[in-house]
């Protein structure tokens, strides 16, 4: 295997094996709008960091967590539905993504290896970007994993039980932000949210446990970045996309599967 | 309001309101130990917005809450309506709440205590209202509670098993020595269920013994003169019993029934 290859295939599997667990939260949660927020906002966030000349990630980061702070402000005026603010936020922050690379003149600026990934570009720092922070994200995950879950079922519940559900989200949040930052490489910031939420959707009716959702996920995920570069391989195809249609065609083919334990 | 050492939580003087609407207005209720407290009162008198100010869940903008340090608190709420995205059986539910101690002779010693034994494999998506509320009981016993606290428990239960379920509770308070405090709207079935009635309507309109509130003024017009004199705590016999869905089974079945099952204890409409 070609080198550039085999750090492609080792960027997508670590990817697809934190986004399991995350993507698993987001249909849960059905946060999957704010996913698509989030990751629409992160090229604003690539952008301003360029600008000011910190680390990309660390200026997706920033901005991601500002969206989730905007949200959470905008909510309270509690007269548009959540779906129209996340629009708003989404379109918005994409639209002034755009607006802030044309000031990018002097750098120079792949805009389309951001939008729709580069895998195939994946160096050797971006492997231990992707390992590195899928291992905290991975340990983070697995400490909030009961409280957060919790929260998930029943949210007053877990208050009184002793959660701190506003910790807990937000934690959760920073958590996506991290990794729509991991994943813009591979697939690119307009097709990071159907990573996360199409390997969960994917593998619903094969589950039957919250953990058994996560990890088949996690599998589901990966299987969808094998195919998708043999099949950007074998037929010349844009890899990020390739990755998102071979993790479209295992959703389709899995709702045809009866659920387990339904009658 | 006497206040004793064996107080579990106590809310005083309670004033809520949302957006210049008030909502409680100088409300309270206390529980003891090993007592079951029944708030009931008209659809909006603030029942569930009392109970959610003494667990915590809502801020007032008057009013003392008494919680005792330390309190276990087992939380049964309204509903439950879990996403039909989330896989969950009944077995990997029970073990939510508690961080330790769900070990599964446990979980299954929990459901089996609330008549909920057979269900333990099956999606809680799929469980019927009686089957799902008993299943957030035994969830809620996990814990080892000092204070139990039940929303509406009977809700989307049948007739039967609701006076099923009542019961059920009284049994746990019995054996646990636990206390209760209950919201209900249901007044046949709860009366003779509960040691002490707190009637609300976004104040305390009266509150005592079951049956001593019913011949009160401020309870007969609240509810109504017909309705109040008609009620009547009683007594009947019973030759079989009602599982979680109210299908019938035979008595000496036993299992999820104690012996005081063929003796019903409610309040009917004569």
């Amino acid at each position: 295997m070609d080198d550039f290859l085999f750090r492609a295939v080792l960027g997508g599997l670590g990817v697809a094996l934190i986004s399991g667990p995350l993507g698993a939260f987001v249909v849960w949660r059905r946060k999957a709008y704010f996913g698509a927020a989030l990751s629409h906002s992160a090229l604003l966030g690539v952008a301003l960091g360029l600008i000011l000349g910190v680390n990309p990630v660390a200026g997706v980061l920033a901005v991601c967590i500002a969206v989730a702070v905007i949200l959470v402000f905008l909510r309270r005026g509690r007269q548009l539905g959540s779906d129209t603010i996340l629009g708003i936020l989404a379109h918005g922050t994409l639209a002034l993504g755009l607006v802030a690379v044309a000031f990018l003149e002097t750098v120079r600026f792949d805009l389309m290896a951001y939008l729709f990934g580069d895998i195939l570009s994946v160096g050797v720092e971006d492997l231990w970007l992707i390992y590195g922070g899928g291992l905290a994200v991975g340990v983070a995950m697995a400490a909030l994993w009961r409280p957060l879950l919790a929260a998930t079922v029943h949210e007053e519940m877990a208050v009184v039980e002793g959660v701190n559900v506003t910790a807990v989200s937000l934690a959760f949040m920073i958590l996506l932000a991290v990794v729509v930052a991991l994943a813009m490489k591979v697939v690119g910031i307009l097709l990071v949210t159907s990573l996360l939420i199409i390997p969960a959707a994917a593998v619903r009716p094969l589950s039957v446990t919250p953990e058994g959702m996560a990890g088949l996920a996690a599998v589901a995920g990966c299987l969808s970045v094998g195919f998708g570069l043999w099949g950007s391989m074998a037929f010349d195809l844009p890899a990020g996309p390739a990755i998102v249609v071979a993790a479209l065609i295992l959703f389709f083919v899995s709702q045809l599967i009866p659920g387990v334990g339904r009658k | 309001m006497p206040s004793n050492s064996d107080i579990l939580i106590e809310a005083k003087g309670v004033d809520l309101s949302f957006g210049g609407g008030a909502v409680l207005n100088g409300a309270g209720a206390a529980v003891r130990d090993a007592e079951i407290v029944t708030i009931i009162g008209p659809n909006g008198a603030g029942k569930t917005s009392l109970v959610r100010v003494m667990l915590g869940l809502l801020q007032p903008q008057k009013g003392k809450i008494y919680r005792q340090p330390g309190l276990r608190i087992g939380y049964v709420p309204q509903q439950l309506s879990l996403d039909p995205a989330l896989p969950m059986t009944v077995w990997r539910f029970m073990a939510l709440g508690v961080t330790r101690g769900g070990r599964g002779e446990r979980r299954r010693a929990a459901l089996e205590e609330v008549g909920a034994g057979s269900v333990i494999d099956r999606p809680l998506q799929e469980l019927s209202g009686g089957e799902l509320q008993r299943v957030l009981l035994a969830r809620a016993l996990l814990r080892q509670p000092r204070l139990l606290v039940l929303d509406e428990p009977v809700q989307g239960v049948d007739v039967t098993g609701q006076a099923e379920l009542y019961r059920l509770i009284g049994r746990i308070r019995d054996a646990r020595g636990c206390g209760v405090l209950m919201i209900s709207h249901d007044l046949h079935l709860v009366m003779a269920a509960t040691d002490h009635v707190v009637c609300l309507n976004q104040h305390v309109c009266c509150a005592g013994h079951p049956e001593s509130v019913t011949r009160d003024p401020a309870y007969i017009e609240m509810f109504g003169e017909q309705v109040a004199k008609t009620m009547a705590v009683y007594h009947h016999h019973h030759d079989h019993a009602h599982d979680a869905d109210g299908n019938i089974v035979p008595l000496a079945d036993g299992g999820a029934q104690g012996e005081e099952t063929a003796q019903e204890d409610g309040v009917k409409l004569q």
